[in-house]
């Protein structure tokens, strides 16, 4: 049982410590006889979303099915041929071979099982480890001792021991496939969950520039689960506006001290501001290999936020919230790049498209996100349009892909523009993106 | 933490064994799955609240309903929406009666602090006079108190919990983990029996962790053909074998073509009802052209069907026509 929850956690159903005991004692309601009904019930307690149930039959159908040592081990008897009672050497020395020989699959199971045990087969990780595992695992089931066997049987050079000692080496050969089967059914019980994660966390580290194109779609994946959690903390922050309702529980209660009147009224009314994002993506040259990753940020936080107005800009800036909101990940950002990215950055002009388009809409209750490295090509940064955003807006928070110590050097700005953000960090990883948004939506969010 | 708790006597229960539930279920018109089944004499057995999942219209809250019949306990429904709160939820006081009891103990407080010599005296008398400002006669039971006061047990249906927010979802856990309520004013209520609880979800948004992990999980998929045939058959009770199957094998092949919304199961009941209304004894396409916004409910569904109607009708017919 406990393996079997490990295994369910190896391919990412999530089984806490409560859960796992209501699954005993579910089970001791209905016990073990019935297969239906247990795969049933440890499915009710254990899975708990549709597609926490598909993962849950696949590991129970993989994890069940180990009964697979296959039948023509059985078809030929043991007495067939009579105890070997002339030779010296009997297999019935040796269980390894007495089941062998006896095609007892059941204890060659239990066998198998005890062995994997002694060999810790479940603490498998990686695909490198197989064959050696496979290996260890047969020696803890006394290979070692049949090949002896074997070796004896044959010098021995009867034909009668000769004949067992073939069958013994082809049963071994059969032995050896189940072993390799048994570890490769472990591997995918228990080793998936592993490389995967470690895949994901130097991805977290990886520099959003360095990112091979065969991790894009785990990075995807990272970026979008990302967003969500964000989204979700952040939704949870604006709740229920202004209802203008009388709230006549508290009225009763301040009206106590009046003898009942109720002098004081209390309106069920929180005002709640409702924020507004508004992300400024550079897509120029110079950031081509970030801009990929804000976008696709964008992309996933636009799924979530309800008032997420995106701007992309390289030398011109225009609005991509339809973009992004009609079209889905594959075709948005390369629509988004082709339309405005890939040219050299003119970030005073983006800004003055800016505020054309978006001036009206900034308020104290935006808080404004740029992604950019600053980078300006010596034409006018345009401070003072600058100094117009950050005074307007709740927040300016800029995330700069570049190290800090390249900040004003060459045509950067970044030194500059520095000066009207509220926060200005590096950001050039995953996990940095992750953790400055988070910041953001915690200390700049109205609550 | 459910071991005070009475639970209702097992033995002869409607709930002692899945099988039972099954035929206890069809004969109050719910064809349920082996797992639905389970689902059910698990909550019963442990305690423990269902959650049930999947798309709209596969029957989630039908299964509340056909349980509290099979028992022969009073169904509470609770319907959940945003903003939803506990003065909803729980208990809200009656404030009318709270007022007029103000009155009267402003009334007769002269009488009873007549005797009292020093400001002490009459605090103390005061103080001995109990507090029932706050008190359960002023309480006005909300949906959950009353599940948690029914004398009988009784089956809580939370519908739609995925509509609530996220306060609320965290509010439900102390009454889904523990069966008892807290109110501030009064102290814990708790369960005499504990009820059986049903949370419906669509998915509208995830839910907690917290809250799934104190409940059990049920995902109703849609049925495959044998099954909806069964459903179809109990729950329209005039309709041909024959017309059942064809009908069924319709539905089904349009499950396979991405629409906006698949029928689910009450759409197919529906259509069988209205065929039925209808005499239609077989799928011919003007029926079914004529029927189609039964099943399908977006216009631009109705218009990608439409061109295919011949060819899924007779493919239909081909799959039910076997014999």
């Amino acid at each position: 049982m406990e393996e079997f929850i490990k295994a369910l956690r190896a391919s990412e159903v999530r089984v806490s410590p409560a859960e796992a005991i209501d699954a005993h004692r579910a089970l001791m309601e209905v016990g073990y006889g019935d297969r239906t009904l247990v795969r049933d019930t440890l499915c009710i307690t254990l899975a708990k979303s549709e597609v926490e149930v598909d993962r849950f039959d696949e590991v129970f159908d993989a994890f069940f099915s180990r009964d697979a040592f296959r039948p023509e081990s059985r078809s030929a008897p043991a007495g067939e041929d009579g105890a070997p009672s002339g030779a010296a050497e009997s297999p019935s020395d040796l269980p390894l071979a007495q089941m062998l020989l006896e095609g007892d699959t059941i204890s060659l199971n239990q066998a198998m099982e005890a062995a994997a045990r002694r060999a810790r087969s479940t603490d498998v990780r990686l695909n490198t480890q197989r064959n050696l595992l496979s290996r260890r695992i047969l020696d803890e089931m006394g290979l070692r001792e049949l090949e002896e066997l074997i070796q004896r049987l044959r010098e021995m050079g009867m034909p009668r021991d000769d004949a067992l000692a073939d069958r013994l080496a082809e049963r071994r050969e059969a032995l050896f496939e189940e072993a390799s089967r048994f570890v490769d059914r472990q591997m995918m019980l228990y080793a998936s969950e592993t490389g995967r994660r470690m895949r994901e966390t130097l991805l977290g580290q990886t520099k959003l520039t360095g990112v091979e194109p065969e991790d894009m779609r785990q990075m995807e994946a990272l970026v979008k689960r990302m967003a969500k959690r964000l989204a979700t903390r952040y939704a949870r922050k604006r709740h229920r506006a202004d209802k203008g309702k009388l709230d006549v529980r508290k009225t009763i209660r301040k009206s106590m001290g009046y003898g009942g009147i109720p002098f004081n009224i209390v309106w069920k009314s929180e005002t709640i501001e409702k924020p507004k994002i508004v992300a400024i993506v550079d897509v120029s040259r110079s950031v081509a290999a970030a801009a990929q990753f804000m976008l696709l940020f964008l992309y996933s936080l636009n799924e979530v936020i309800e008032k997420l107005e995106a701007f992309a800009f390289s030398d011109r800036l225009i609005r991509v919230g339809d973009i992004l909101e009609n079209e889905d990940l594959d075709s948005a950002i390369p629509s988004i790049i082709k339309k405005i990215g890939m040219r050299p950055t003119d970030y005073g002009r983006a800004l003055v498209d800016f505020t054309e388009l978006h001036r009206a809409d900034l308020d104290r209750h935006t808080t404004v996100i740029i992604l950019g490295d600053g980078r300006s090509n010596y034409s006018n940064p345009r401070l003072d349009i600058m100094r117009e955003i950050s005074r307007r807006a709740r927040a300016v928070i800029w995330l700069n892909p570049e190290p800090e110590t390249y900040w004003g050097q060459g045509d950067s700005r970044m030194d500059q523009y520095k000066r009207f953000c509220s926060v200005a960090k590096v950001c050039n990883t995953l996990n940095q993106l992750e953790r400055i948004i988070e910041d953001v939506l915690r200390t700049y969010m109205p609550r | 933490m459910t071991v005070q708790l009475t639970k209702t006597p097992v033995a002869d229960s409607p709930l002692a064994s899945v099988e039972a539930i099954i035929s206890g279920l069809a004969g109050c018109g719910y064809i349920a799955s082996r797992r639905i089944a389970t689902a059910l004499f698990m909550a019963q057995h442990l305690s423990k609240p269902v959650l049930v999942e999947g798309v709209a219209g596969v029957g989630k809250t039908e299964l509340a309903i056909a349980t509290s019949t099979l028992l022969d306990l009073p169904l509470i429904r609770m319907q959940c929406y945003e903003g939803l709160d506990e003065s909803k939820a729980l208990y809200e006081w009656k404030y009318g009666k709270q007022l007029l009891y103000t009155q009267i103990l402003k009334d007769r407080m002269g009488e009873s602090l007549a005797g009292a010599a020093t400001m002490e005296a009459a605090m103390d008398r005061l103080h001995g006079m109990g507090d029932m400002f706050f008190s359960e006669p002023f309480m006005e039971p909300r949906p959950i108190l009353k599940a948690l006061q029914s004398e009988n047990g009784c089956v809580l249906l939370i519908d739609e919990i995925d509509k609530s927010d996220e306060a609320f979802e965290a509010f439900l856990l102390e009454v889904l983990s523990a069966f008892q309520a807290s109110i501030p004013e009064i102290g814990t209520i708790k369960a005499k029996i504990a009820p059986l609880v049903f949370l419906t979800s669509n998915n509208v948004r995830d839910l907690g962790d917290a809250l799934k992990r104190r409940c059990l999980h049920l995902h109703i998929p849609l049925p495959d053909a044998s099954l909806e045939e069964r459903i179809v058959a109990t729950r329209v009770p005039g309709v041909e074998a024959r017309l059942t199957r064809e009908l069924v094998a319709f539905v089904q092949s349009l499950r396979e073509i991405e629409l906006r919304k698949v029928p689910s199961i009450s759409e197919t009941v529906d259509w069988a009802r209205a065929l039925v209304l209808l005499h239609a004894g077989a799928l011919s396409t003007d029926v079914v052209r004529e029927t189609l916004n039964v099943l399908l409910k977006y216009e631009q569904d109705i218009v990608a069907i439409e061109p295919k109607l011949n060819e899924l009708l007779g493919r239909a017919a081909e799959v039910s026509g076997g014999e």
